[in-house]
């Protein structure tokens, strides 16, 4: 049995292959693909650089015409240039973060795309971007969230990685007596915070409650979200977080567990690079999954999707499609995503991923350990809007603990505004 | 006889812009100018009006909404904290003109190598904001700042250091704004000493005058021209507080170091602002705060002229 699914595996990747150059040959593209992309740090360049270089071999009479834009200025932008002057295709991020672009029209609608084939290879993050049963984007990239940590540091004390709610805050405070803080975190630009909220939701009420209170269909104030931030509190009573985290961005909170005076570190994938420039080699640093705090509630996991969107007003939607697909395929997922490029998850599921210890930890936590669901990030899956406020009530939080009510009072009057539409 | 005369006299028939050059010149000058004005500025201040009026996110349809954006700043906390910060700026900010003329006094003498000296004293206001915000976020950083470990040594402690600290924080950049902009009025006061009447400040000495009373009656009355220049950028630059917000803390902790031009620009145009009409209900708030102070600028430099006259 075994070996026939894999022959047929074999089979359909074989002839998704042979299908995927025949189209490119009998359809050499010519005329013009105008790309805006937000890839602007050195290793994403140098991917985006590639996969066009790469696409324009395919398709010789192709002109491609590059524009990269640094990664935080393109968010403002691309409200300018997405009704101005529009690229035939632009970089954006999958769920509601895409919400207010496909309300006003302007992105395309790329369902056809995702008829068949497309939809069992990216069926992980066919959610993601699906908005009323439709598709406006494709993924290219995706990464785990998780607990990194100072693997010498708990050899040191005896320690394992904890499961459980209660062995994480016992590891906790062996730290604490030990004079070392159990958690770097810097909130100056306040998502790192929507981080912890994520987990500490999904794990105290479950995905389907935090998905519904990031959609605005529960209140904040409530039994079961005060179960979350009460468990927060216990870690903040403790001492856990470093203090004056409000001052540092999350790169500044780094150099606190390079250094050894903090253990451990809620982050996305992303940081792993930075900790190996800091000098943490793989027997310093290591990962492991959010421990399970209520008992028996399948885990959900943070893991945020870049994407590739084609703007309605594009002038040449059939090469964007193009290029979309070919960025899409097996090959050139498993390509951008290895550890000497991106160093992230290929979202194609017949892509191969990186021998990365990092990223095969991840891989199989998000397919075979996340049976709640996936979920993007606080300030993705909530809107933008509500994502500001609330990010901002999770710092202060953090800081004054005991200002709770005022500041659920507060997430409830502006989510009355905020989703009334 | 005489007719002939007048013809001469009138001579070939002039066209009516020859005619009328004197009275119409100074307009034709002046076309360019009120054109851009009005297009860059009287415009986006109604079309400012306007937008608040509506509720709008930038890219789709607008609905209006008439005054409710107006009625939700009114229970907006995050407006009442951006309203009384802007506050603080306006006043604390004005501590800049008496810190220049006490500088520039300091410097009006003559010895070897006092264009360096003031050259130096001169340098903050040269150096972008944003340099400023970040030299100050290192000195007041909680953990190696300077200015932390100083005021340590005197056995006092800011929790979360100045720029975490929700009420510190806003002092905390003003006093790094008040940096540049001391060093603005000092060369405004510079400059104002270089006209001071030599034989009036003799006359004074003279009749017995030295000290405070030489600079109170005798001195700042000469420098109120350089007063005035100092009191409208000083105040029109409080209200502008924008670079060293962003670069030093981005509003926060907890958006407790926001003003209102800040709190404008999150709510329309930051990454997760998408409210153009509340934005632009900001907007026009913060005008008309700055009107208040312009109305008295144009008024009082309109008085000065009718002296004049």
């Amino acid at each position: 049995m075994h070996s026939i699914i894999k022959t047929s595996f074999a089979a359909i990747v074989a002839a998704g292959i042979t299908a995927t150059s025949a189209q490119a040959d009998a359809h050499a593209l010519s005329g013009d693909l105008v790309i805006f992309s937000d890839m602007s740090n050195p290793a994403p360049r140098a991917v985006m650089e590639g996969m066009v270089e790469r696409f324009g071999e395919m398709h010789p009479e192709l002109n491609i015409e590059l524009t990269v834009i640094d990664r935080e200025a393109y968010k403002t932008q691309i409200r300018n240039f997405l009704t101005a002057d529009a690229p035939d295709v632009a970089n954006w991020y999958a769920a509601n973060r895409m919400l207010p672009y496909v309300e006003a029209g302007l992105f395309e609608d790329v369902s056809d795309m995702w008829e068949g084939q497309m939809s069992e290879e990216l069926a992980s993050t066919k959610g993601a971007m699906t908005i009323d049963g439709k598709q406006y984007g494709v993924p290219y990239t995706y990464y785990q969230w998780g607990v990194y940590y100072r693997k010498d540091l708990m050899e040191q004390f005896g320690l394992s990685e904890p499961t459980t709610w209660e062995e994480e805050k016992a590891n906790c405070q062996t730290y604490l007596d030990n004079g070392i803080k159990c958690y770097t975190i810097g909130t100056k630009f306040l998502w790192t915070a929507g981080g912890w909220f994520d987990y500490l939701n999904m794990r105290t009420n479950g995905y389907d409650y935090h998905a519904a209170l990031t959609a605005g269909q529960e209140k904040w104030d409530s039994e079961k979200t005060r179960a979350t931030f009460a468990n927060w509190r216990e870690l903040i009573d403790m001492g856990a977080f470093i203090d004056n985290h409000q001052t540092y961005s999350w790169q500044e909170a780094m150099p606190f567990m390079v250094n050894g005076e903090a253990a451990s570190y809620l982050m996305g994938n992303f940081s792993v690079a930075a900790f190996r420039e800091g000098g943490l080699d793989d027997s310093k640093l290591d990962f492991y999954q959010f421990p399970e705090i209520t008992a028996g509630i399948p885990k959900g996991e943070d893991a945020p999707t870049d994407t590739f969107h084609i703007p309605s007003g594009a002038k040449n939607k059939e090469n964007a499609k193009a290029f979309l697909e070919f960025v899409v395929s097996a090959d050139n997922q498993t390509l951008i995503n290895n550890g000497e490029n991106l160093g992230q998850l290929p979202v194609n599921a017949l892509s191969s991923v990186d021998d990365d210890k990092f990223l095969n930890e991840g891989f199989a936590m998000l397919s075979n350990d996340a049976p709640g669901g996936i979920a993007q990030f606080f300030d993705r899956d909530a809107p933008a809007e509500m994502a500001a406020v609330a990010m901002e009530g999770f710092q202060e939080f953090m800081l004054f603990p005991d200002n709770l009510d005022d500041i659920l009072a507060r997430l409830d009057a502006a989510a009355v505004d905020i989703y009334a539409e | 006889m005489t007719n002939t005369t007048v013809s001469d006299f009138e001579g070939p028939k002039r066209s009516w812009y020859k005619r009328n050059e004197i009275a119409v010149t100074p307009y034709l000058f002046l076309i360019p100018g009120v054109f851009f004005f009005a297009v860059y500025v009287i415009f986006p201040v109604f079309q400012s009006f306007n937008i608040s009026l509506y509720k709008w996110d930038g890219l789709g349809e607008a609905e209006y909404v008439g005054l409710t954006n107006y009625q939700k700043l009114l229970d907006d906390r995050a407006f009442e904290v951006s309203l009384w910060n802007n506050l603080k700026w306006l006043v604390l900010y004005l501590l800049a003109i008496p810190a220049g003329l006490m500088i520039s006094l300091f410097l009006n003498q003559k010895v070897v190598g006092i264009r360096l000296y003031k050259s130096l004293f001169f340098f903050p206001f040269v150096i972008s904001q944003i340099v400023v915000g970040l030299v100050f976020s290192w000195f007041y950083d909680p953990t190696f700042g300077i200015f932390t470990k100083v005021i340590g040594w005197v056995g006092l402690e800011i929790k979360g250091g100045v720029l975490g600290n929700p009420t510190a924080v806003t002092y905390g950049i003003i006093a790094a704004g008040l940096w540049p902009q001391t060093a603005y009025c000092m060369i405004l006061y510079l400059t104002g000493l270089n006209a001071v009447d030599p034989e009036q400040v003799e006359a004074a000495r003279l009749d017995g005058a030295k000290g405070w009373k030489m600079l109170w009656y005798v001195i700042i009355p000469q420098l109120k021209p350089a007063t005035f220049i100092a009191f409208v950028v000083t105040i029109v630059g409080a209200l502008r507080s924008f670079d060293l917000i962003s670069i030093m803390t981005r509003g926060g902790p907890f958006g407790q170091s926001r003003v209102l031009s800040y709190y404008m620009f999150e709510k329309a145009l930051s990454e997760y602002g998408f409210r153009m009409g509340y934005g632009a209900a900001i907007a026009v708030v913060l005008f008309l705060i700055m009107l208040v102070f312009i109305a008295y600028f144009l008024w009082s430099m309109y008085q000065e002229e009718k002296g004049a006259r």
